[in-house]
């Protein structure tokens, strides 16, 4: 039985090993997510934080206890296994203690969950987004204040964006191909597609919405520092998907206003 | 449940002709073999094309040349072109989720092992079990074909999703590649309903005399319990491609809207890209247990046999097996959390998934206490099994953070969950699958396989997989979307992203090599492997009663009856430390009677042995 013992110390040490090194690098956050820019990101990494601990004390006590089993009940020639069949209090118990750890994190998640899908607050910054093979465009409202509807069925060389030529509102809109939006105010997006599916991906705010034609899909975020983040496309939509990228600059009330006075009106009125 | 055979079946013709022997067989344990070897076939094929699309990934400025008479098309200059990745992880996912993992688990395992376990000749139905191989045979030259029409194979990812598979103009595999790519997974579709329709009679109508639903193997529970999953669920996903196929060519509107695409109108009305995701996923998710679920039944009859224990607390594993397929079918929305669906939704899918961490950890728990007062023997498919739990908890508990909402939205369609599902859905299934492969080769075969080159490939596979799909989590932190060509675009992934890339490449080429020693143990122990015991492993069980290889009909003039449960190892005054089911209880006695006696106490019976940890 020397190969039972050989086989037996190399595999609990493997798993010690693996357990030791994968608990390491999550708890020194060797490689994490990128610095956190919103308010809602925040909720969303303690979540996480719970939701680690939790996971993370389970992954690290079922390696050891499977690691000690493998070396301690390794075969031996002169000995016999129990005749164990089973142990209904044990499973009640584990299930419980199951249930339990579920709860909370159930609990938390629905209600994180519930606070982000509510609608925007009533001073939140509103832009509209068109997502199309490569690009995202982002949409404004002109002097009036007002964003003007679009509808993919507008769409024309003349009409790129598929304003609707009969809404006056629609007259002055601005179409900008980098995100700006101002620092103070919680950020409301609607997001449209033009052609497949896309996904409007925020990491630093750990936001994400999926962009679908045919229909308006929304997400809402407070940003917590002014900078410029990236946005990528989460959501396969064709070759050109890994260089699909948007920029979002959250800056000063000034200078958002600066950069979007300098933006041109494509509205309607030509 | 004893059936009285039936007089036709005692008298099986065996065939005679090659033809009716080895290639149109209606014996379930050729079309078993042909299953297996077809699906490990395309495994090996669905193997090499992440080779090349992790190298991409890794070295992003490759140049093989020799490559361009793989990929005439997609790597002519050495390098590989950005249709030709989407095709590849495309026909990858589409490849091992269909063609290898369900084809081998349920055609291949499941025809082996659920006549031989639960006693009978063969399947209820062998002319339809034949022609369930050829369908899938069919399916699998339709998908073969498609890497090689001249528009590329399908590329929209092998969930599929519209417009991008809808529209020819879309993306480039998405001409005849994607009608192909339809049209095999309905081959497919109808190759495994008329698998699961055997597997479920079978085990429910022709099992011997005295093998009760309740002495079944949780093998046999596992196979039968996924068929009936699969027969539920495939069709929504079968419905899905006929409608996409409409869409497509007829014009019509399930899944379309009106769009525009690279600046010309495509005037459809009313349809939702939406639609394609329930029903894809209405499928995609119950699949995943099948998937896992034989695997389970495959770990649980490997780790009971190699410590040499009843499998610990049998009729909650089989509830629990139950319990998971039941809930399979209400969670398919938390794939759905950021897709637009109405968001309030979220709730029920938040629920209904993270309440099958319930019956999960019962599993675990059950594995465990196994193993524990166990004499394990570390054997390559105990080595296997022990693995699975180990890829079964990681690759579990990564699903209780997706499948809570809040913490999906920024993990979502990141390398966090490529990890996740490859570690618990891919890798396990994997283990259970070679697990199965090393542990029911010698009754297959009739030859040993070697034990040693078995270990290298364990290790080998063990440690590069985790070296691959752990390291993928740290990527999904960063924010790494899937399924991007390069990642050159974008500033804000840290540069030691690169670093792990490399570490995941090197490593999946090693997992790669390792399958190859694998391949070359497999065929070199058929043809020259020593000749395998009646019963090699001491199993219970009674497929090791039959004779090696098992001949047509299974069982010679009589069938076996059985008297006891499967998991009589290690019995207290037995005289071996296990008791086959067909062994009577007049002659070693059997646990099933007083296993509840034993279990209540908590302790052993003392004289049983002399060991207390």
């Amino acid at each position: 039985m020397k190969l039972s013992s050989r086989q037996a110390f190399w595999y609990a040490a493997f798993l010690l090993i693996f357990t030791a090194i994968a608990a390491y690098t999550v708890a020194n956050k060797t490689w994490w997510f990128p610095p956190l820019a919103s308010v809602q990101g925040g909720e969303i990494d303690n979540l996480f934080m719970i939701t680690l601990v939790i996971t993370g004390i389970v992954f690290i006590a079922v390696h050891i206890v499977l690691a000690y089993f493998v070396w301690r009940y390794r075969g031996q020639a002169d000995r016999k296994a129990a005749y164990v069949t089973h142990n209904t209090p044990f499973e009640i118990s584990a299930a419980a203690t199951v249930a339990v750890a579920l709860v909370i994190l159930v609990g938390g998640g629905t209600t994180l969950w519930t606070k982000i899908q509510s609608p925007p607050p009533a001073d939140a910054f509103t832009v509209e987004v068109w997502a199309e093979q490569f690009r995202w465009t982002f949409h404004y409202p002109g002097a009036d204040g007002r964003m003007g509807n679009v509808d993919v069925r507008f769409i024309s060389d003349d009409n790129p964006y598929g304003l609707d030529p009969n809404d006056p509102y629609a007259k002055d809109d601005i179409f900008a191909t980098e995100m700006h939006v101002p620092y103070g105010k919680p950020i409301a997006v609607i997001l449209r597609s033009k052609d497949v599916l896309h996904s409007f991906f925020l990491p630093h705010f750990r936001m994400k919405m999926d962009v679908v034609p045919g229909m308006k899909t929304r997400m809402w975020f407070t940003p917590t520092q002014a900078g410029v983040f990236e946005i990528p496309c989460a959501e396969l939509c064709g070759v050109g998907h890994y260089i699909m990228r948007g920029v979002l600059t959250v800056e000063s009330p000034e200078q958002f206003n600066e950069w979007i006075s300098q933006q041109t009106p494509v509205g309607m009125s030509q | 449940m004893a059936t009285a055979e039936p007089a036709a079946q005692t008298h099986h013709h065996e065939p005679q002709s090659f033809w009716t022997k080895y290639v149109f067989s209606q014996d379930h344990k050729v079309i078993a073999m042909q299953y297996m070897i077809t699906a490990l076939i395309m495994g090996f094929i669905g193997m090499v094309m992440s080779w090349i699309f992790r190298i991409q990934l890794a070295w992003p400025d490759h140049n093989l040349p020799f490559m361009r008479f793989l990929m005439p098309t997609n790597m002519e200059s050495g390098t590989l072109q950005t249709p030709g990745y989407y095709m590849l992880v495309t026909m990858h996912g589409t490849i091992m989720i269909f063609f290898l993992l369900t084809a081998i688990l349920t055609g291949g395992f499941g025809n082996f092992l659920i006549p031989l376990q639960v006693g009978a000749r063969d399947m209820a139905f062998p002319f339809l079990n034949m022609l369930s191989y050829w369908f899938y045979f069919l399916s699998c030259v339709v998908i073969t074909v498609s890497l090689f029409v001249s528009t590329g194979a399908a590329s929209a990812g092998w969930t599929s999703y519209p417009p991008l598979s809808a529209l020819a103009k879309a993306t480039p595999g998405s001409g005849l590649g994607q009608d192909l790519w339809l049209i095999a997974i309905a081959l497919f579709i109808v190759a495994s309903t008329m698998g699961s329709l055997n597997y479920v009679t079978t085990a429910l109508n022709m099992r011997t005399k005295g093998m009760t639903l309740m002495r079944m193997p949780l093998t046999v529970w596992g196979i039968v319990v996924a068929a009936v999953l699969g027969l539920f669920a495939f069709p929504a996903l079968f419905a899905g491609a006929v409608l996409l196929l409409l869409d497509r060519h007829l014009g019509t509107s399930f899944f379309l809207p009106h769009l525009v695409l690279g600046g010309e109108h495509i005037v459809r009305n009313g349809g939702s890209p939406l639609l394609w995701q329930h029903l894809f996923w209405f499928l995609g998710h119950p699949e995943v247990y099948i998937l896992i679920l034989p695997a389970m039944g495959i770990t649980s009859e490997i780790l009971s046999n190699g410590a040499r224990k009843p499998i610990f607390g049998y009729k909650v594993m089989v509830g629990s097996l139950v319990a998971i397929a039941f809930l399979s079918f209400i969670v398919w929305g938390h794939h759905m959390f950021v897709s637009g669906m109405n968001p309030w939704l979220g709730f029920a899918f938040v629920i209904t998934t993270l309440i099958i961490a319930i019956p999960s950890a019962i599993k675990t728990f059950n594995w465990l206490g196994t193993l524990w007062k166990g004499n394990i023997r570390f054997t390559t498919p105990m080595l296997y099994a022990i693995g699975f739990i180990s890829t079964f908890v990681t690759g579990g508990l990564t699903g209780i953070f997706l499948g809570n909402s809040a913490l999906d939205i920024p993990l979502h369609d990141t390398y966090f969950v490529v990890a996740h599902f490859h570690v618990v859905m891919g890798l396990s299934s994997v283990f259970g699958i070679f697990g199965g492969i090393y542990y029911w080769f010698p009754k297959m075969t009739g030859k040993m396989m070697s034990e040693r080159w078995g270990k290298v490939h364990f290790w080998l596979t063990f440690i590069g997989s985790y070296g691959v799909f752990w390291t993928m989590h740290y990527l999904g932190f960063m924010g790494m979307p899937r399924r991007y060509f390069n990642y050159e675009s974008f500033q804000f992934l840290p540069p030691s992203m690169h670093a792990l890339q490399i570490i995941i490449t090197i490593s999946a080429l090693v997992v790669g090599a390792a399958q190859l020693i694998f391949v070359v143990n497999f065929l070199y122990s058929w043809l020259r492997g020593p000749k395998a015991p009646d019963n090699p492993w001491q199993a219970t069980t009674l497929e090791w009663q039959a004779p090696t290889p098992p001949p047509h009909g299974n069982w010679g003039e009589h069938l076996p009856e059985v008297h006891r449960w499967p998991y009589d190892y290690s019995v207290p005054g037995a005289s071996a430390d296990f008791v086959p089911q067909t062994v009577p209880v007049e002659v070693e006695p059997s646990g099933e009677h007083h296993r509840r006696a034993v279990a209540v106490n908590g302790h052993t019976n003392g004289h049983s042995n002399g060991h207390h940890a």
